[in-house]
């Protein structure tokens, strides 16, 4: 199957590790990403904080575009991506907003295109299928799924899994033959949009995370957002540095875990170039 | 109609200072018909109407229009007056030349211009009246009350005390309702069973109360005075009549490891069951998606327990008729359930604080359970999921109630005052334990309820957090509550053995389906509709059927049981006389000129109009028609806007009426 893709700033950049898991993984699965042409930033963080309507017609510019070029499933493996383009198509419902911004864009926002984040991706794989996939069941990984903040929220936009307590990325670990364990912090705030301005409250946060997973039993992590992964991978050091203990936590994104369920090596799905590579 | 007298009233200076009441008089003289015209300064006081009566009598009139006040103030004051001459009372028209004239304009020639024109309508109104009866029904004096909990209890008693059968309803195996499960109450902290209790075998003793427990109403046909009800009667599976209520098949039925409804699953009741000890009527019910023997044909020690031979595996659902003159709904409430699957997804809130989750979260329900002295711990404070005595309990309020996004936007109104009785509660049998309370508002208002709440406070140590809780997580065997203090400015971080959440109160499962059938108004939340929210609060849209309790909006017991009774001295008045007499300004078919296409039928909100067939006196049939039910019609007129014959007309506010009132003014 081939599927429409937006990759987004981070995955052609800082999170290229990420793309690439994805590419392995989704390629094992038969699923071909077909990047769309001429895409611009989602508008996420530095444009809602300063003009709306400029947040909402940035992700409009994008979605009018998929549609234009008939994708009618858009692949957003960055949950503030997907946030982003399901708030325009939410705007799109309203037919005057949505004249509006097709006016702005300078093309034809339908608002019609199914958005879909990395969970949802696997789920529309099917998890029969990728059970029935499975190579090498991860047995010996016990994992706490992280959603962050944006995977769930806001609800009314992106409508998608039990927004408090959601276990969608549970079953799919769960279906690759992997356990999971129930912890506190799985929909709690990672720091990202203070990575820059305020590294304390993002270590503090961090280390929140990190810990209460291991408490619980998790010997990794995992998740499906580029800012997550970064937050909680790259900056694990100075986490440990901070507060003076090991933490040791691998962080997966799904797509890792999945393709190494598949029989994928950590080099194909570039495993190999996060910063915590082993407990 | 030609010996019309017109009435003009100064009252006081209310339209006299506006409206030159002697010019309007003098020009309404020469309109076609009057006979005479009149003006007084107070037409509703005793020299006023009594200047009616006479000139009805004297001049012989045949209509009269009475120019003053709005005809809800005093319509039915000068038609008394009218039928005390001698006339028509429905000859009898009212001009309001004050609410829609008087008082809302300051120009005096525009307002005296505009005084006549409304005089004019009126007299033209009245050319065109016919004089009506009263509509009388014969009245079926008993009554049904539909659920059985405090507000049901109270309105079947006072009822029945006053000397009319009563045939109450109740969809759960016993009577009691919600308050038959809590412990003690607001703001006395008296047992709520001690004081319930006696008034539920009063209810199943009364003579004159025949109870169908463990039943629901099924289908509800009829109008006012006579209704006619059928009753499904669930399948117990037990012989009522034979029963003893002796305890021997719920002792010896072996799967006793199901939650307990009445327990809101804080316990364990055998698959043949009474809800509590003190259930009215002290028979049992199985439930059968429990027993072995009516899934797979296994078990049935029960049955040869029964020294009565009571048990009965063939029982079946039984439909019973009723017939009642009147109605009492009172059918409760329910809370509001945290973050389940909704059917509406606007109401999945709250997936924050775990409940559902985490055992020891409870709802304030689950809560009177496990501090009532006949509860599932004998009233001793274990919490639910390893039996210990908590220690530090945190109570949230407001959980669904007052918000937009999550839950419900209204105050469920009690819950400020039962958390505060169960911190009261909580510290008097756990003295070293702590309260805490996170709440947006304390609303306390009642007689002895403010300072019900300091109490709380002051003597038992509650600890009050203005704020709200956003998130609950477990640790190391303590909920951890994570909160802020809005006053202090500071986010609190509480660890708790125990957190009860006040759900909001929602109407009992299955009311819309019920209001349909009983063809009265519910609001966008399910509560049902009074009549008018100040001045008829008990009485519904539909003539005939009242609403107590917390059906109609969250209210707290004192509050249910006055409504309660309300309802039933209105039920007492109706069924007082042997008839009732309902005005006659309802909606007539012309039956003849009837194109049988029934779309008045479709369109009527109280269900008022039938089909029925013309036929001749031998019976020959002519053909159909639509006819109207006087007891059902409340006279809206959506049949005659609809009606493409125009063979619906609104008697004393016909079509030729209006359009009269029409072209006198052009």
């Amino acid at each position: 199957m081939n599927i429409g893709y937006y990759p987004g700033c981070a995955l052609h950049g800082s999170s290229n590790d990420y793309e690439q898991s994805l590419r392995a993984c989704l390629g094992a699965l038969d699923v071909q990403l077909d990047e769309m042409k001429d895409w611009i930033c989602c508008g996420a963080t530095a444009a809602h904080s300063l003009n709306h309507k400029l947040s909402l017609a940035l992700p409009a510019r994008n979605l009018a575009v998929a549609e234009r070029d008939g994708f009618k499933q858009l692949f957003a493996p960055c949950p503030l991506c997907s946030m982003q383009l399901l708030k325009a198509k939410k705007a799109a419902g309203d037919e005057r907003v949505r004249k509006e911004l097709s006016e702005i864009v300078e093309a034809d926002l339908r608002g019609e295109s199914e958005v879909l984040n990395l969970i949802q991706m696997f789920e529309k794989i099917g998890v029969a299928r990728l059970k029935s996939a499975v190579k090498a069941p991860p047995k010996s990984i016990t994992a706490a799924c992280y959603y962050g903040c944006l995977l769930t929220r806001p609800p009314d936009v992106v409508h998608f899994d039990d927004f408090e307590q959601p276990t969608s990325m549970e079953t799919i670990v769960a279906a690759l033959g992997a356990k999971t364990v129930e912890w506190n912090y799985k929909t709690e705030c990672c720091g990202a949009g203070m990575t820059m301005s305020n590294e304390d409250i993002v270590l503090e946060l961090a280390h929140k995370i990190l810990s209460n997973a291991a408490e619980h039993g998790a010997n990794c992590l995992v998740v499906a957002c580029p800012m997550c992964h970064v937050n909680l991978d790259m900056k694990q050091a100075a986490v440990e540095r901070r507060f003076g203990k090991k933490l040791g936590m691998v962080v997966y994104y799904l797509s890792d875990l999945v393709g190494l369920a598949l029989g994928l090596s950590a080099e194909q799905l570039s495993i190999n170039r996060h910063f915590v590579t082993q407990a | 109609m030609s010996r019309i007298g017109v009435f003009t009233c100064w009252c006081g200076e209310n339209i006299a200072r506006t409206v030159d009441v002697d010019e309007v008089a003098k020009r309404v003289a020469e309109l076609p018909g009057v006979r005479c015209s009149l003006n007084y300064k107070y037409m509703c006081a005793d020299p006023g109407q009594a200047l009616v009566r006479e000139k009805i009598a004297s001049e012989k009139l045949d209509g009269v229009v009475v120019a003053s006040c709005s005809p809800h103030m005093h319509l039915k004051t000068f038609r008394k007056a009218a039928q005390t001459a001698g006339l028509n009372p429905y000859l009898v028209e009212m001009a309001n030349i004050r609410e829609q004239c008087s008082w809302v304009h300051h120009d005096r020639a525009q307002a005296t211009a505009k005084a006549f024109e409304i005089i004019r309508l009126a007299v033209e109104k009245v050319r065109n009246d016919a004089a009506l009866q009263p509509i009388r029904v014969p009245v079926t004096r008993r009554a049904l009350v539909i659920g059985g909990g405090v507000a049901g209890i109270q309105a079947a008693l006072d009822i029945a005390d006053a000397g009319h059968e009563v045939v109450m309803v109740e969809r759960e195996p016993s009577i009691g309702g919600k308050m038959a499960g809590l412990s003690e109450t607001f703001p006395t902290l008296d047992c709520s069973q001690c004081i319930l209790t006696p008034r539920m075998v009063e209810v199943g003793q009364h003579p004159r109360i025949k109870l169908y427990s463990y039943s629901e109403v099924e289908k509800v046909e009829g109008f006012v005075g006579n209704f006619k009800i059928t009753i499904r009667q669930k399948a117990r599976y037990v012989d009522v009549s034979k029963c003893t209520g002796c305890g021997e098949c719920w002792n010896v039925c072996p799967l006793k490891r199901n939650s307990s409804e009445f327990d809101y699953g804080m316990g364990m009741r055998p698959a043949i069951y009474i809800p509590f000890p003190q259930a009215v009527p002290a028979r049992p019910v199985i439930d059968k998606s429990q027993c072995a023997k009516l899934i797979r044909n296994g078990c049935g020690l029960c049955e040869k327990k029964c020294k009565a031979e009571a048990i009965n595996f063939k029982d079946e659902d039984r439909l019973v008729e009723e017939a009642v003159g009147a109605v009492v709904v009172a059918t409760g409430y329910k809370l509001y359930s945290i973050a389940k699957s909704q059917p509406k997804t606007t109401l999945a809130g709250y997936g924050e604080y775990g409940y559902g989750k985490y055992k020891d979260v409870i709802d304030s329900l689950q809560f009177e359970r496990l501090v009532s002295a006949s509860g599932p711990t004998g009233g001793v404070l274990k919490r639910p999921s390893d039996g210990a005595i908590p220690k530090s309990v945190v109570f949230i309020s407001c959980v669904g109630s007052r918000d937009n996004a999550k839950g419900l936007p209204y105050c469920s109104k009690i819950c400020c005052m039962y958390t505060a009785k169960h911190t009261m509660l909580y510290k008097h049998k756990v003295h070293d334990g702590q309260a805490h309370v996170f709440y947006m508002d304390i609303r306390a208002g009642g007689k002895g309820y403010d300072e019900f709440v300091r109490r709380a406070i002051e003597q038992d140590g509650a600890r009050y957090y203005r704020g709200r809780v956003s998130k609950i997580t477990q640790e190391h065997g303590k909920l951890i509550v994570r909160g802020a203090d809005t006053l202090a400015g500071i986010p609190v971080t509480i660890e708790a053995d125990m957190v009860v959440l006040a759900a909001a109160m929602r109407p009992a499962d299955g009311i819309e389906e019920l209001a349909q059938k009983l063809n009265i108004g519910y609001d966008e939340f399910g509560f049902l509709m009074e009549s008018h929210p100040k001045l008829r609060p008990v009485e519904t849209n539909t003539a005939g059927i009242f609403i107590a309790g917390a059906c109609h909006s969250p209210k707290d017991i004192p509050e249910a049981v006055a409504q309660a009774s309300a309802a039933a001295s209105k039920v007492q008045v109706m069924l007082a006389a042997d008839e009732l007499t309902r005005e006659p300004e309802i909606a007539a078919i012309n039956e003849q000129t009837c194109a049988a296409c029934f779309t008045c039928i479709r369109t009527c909100p109280y269900h008022a109009i039938d089909r029925a067939e013309l036929r001749t006196p031998r019976g020959a049939f002519i053909k159909n028609t639509a006819r109207v039910n006087p007891g059902l019609c409340m006279g809206c007129g959506t049949c005659v806007s609809v009606c493409p014959s125009k063979s619906a007309d609104l008697q004393g506010f016909t079509d030729q009426q209006v359009y009269a009132m029409v072209e006198s003014l052009a």
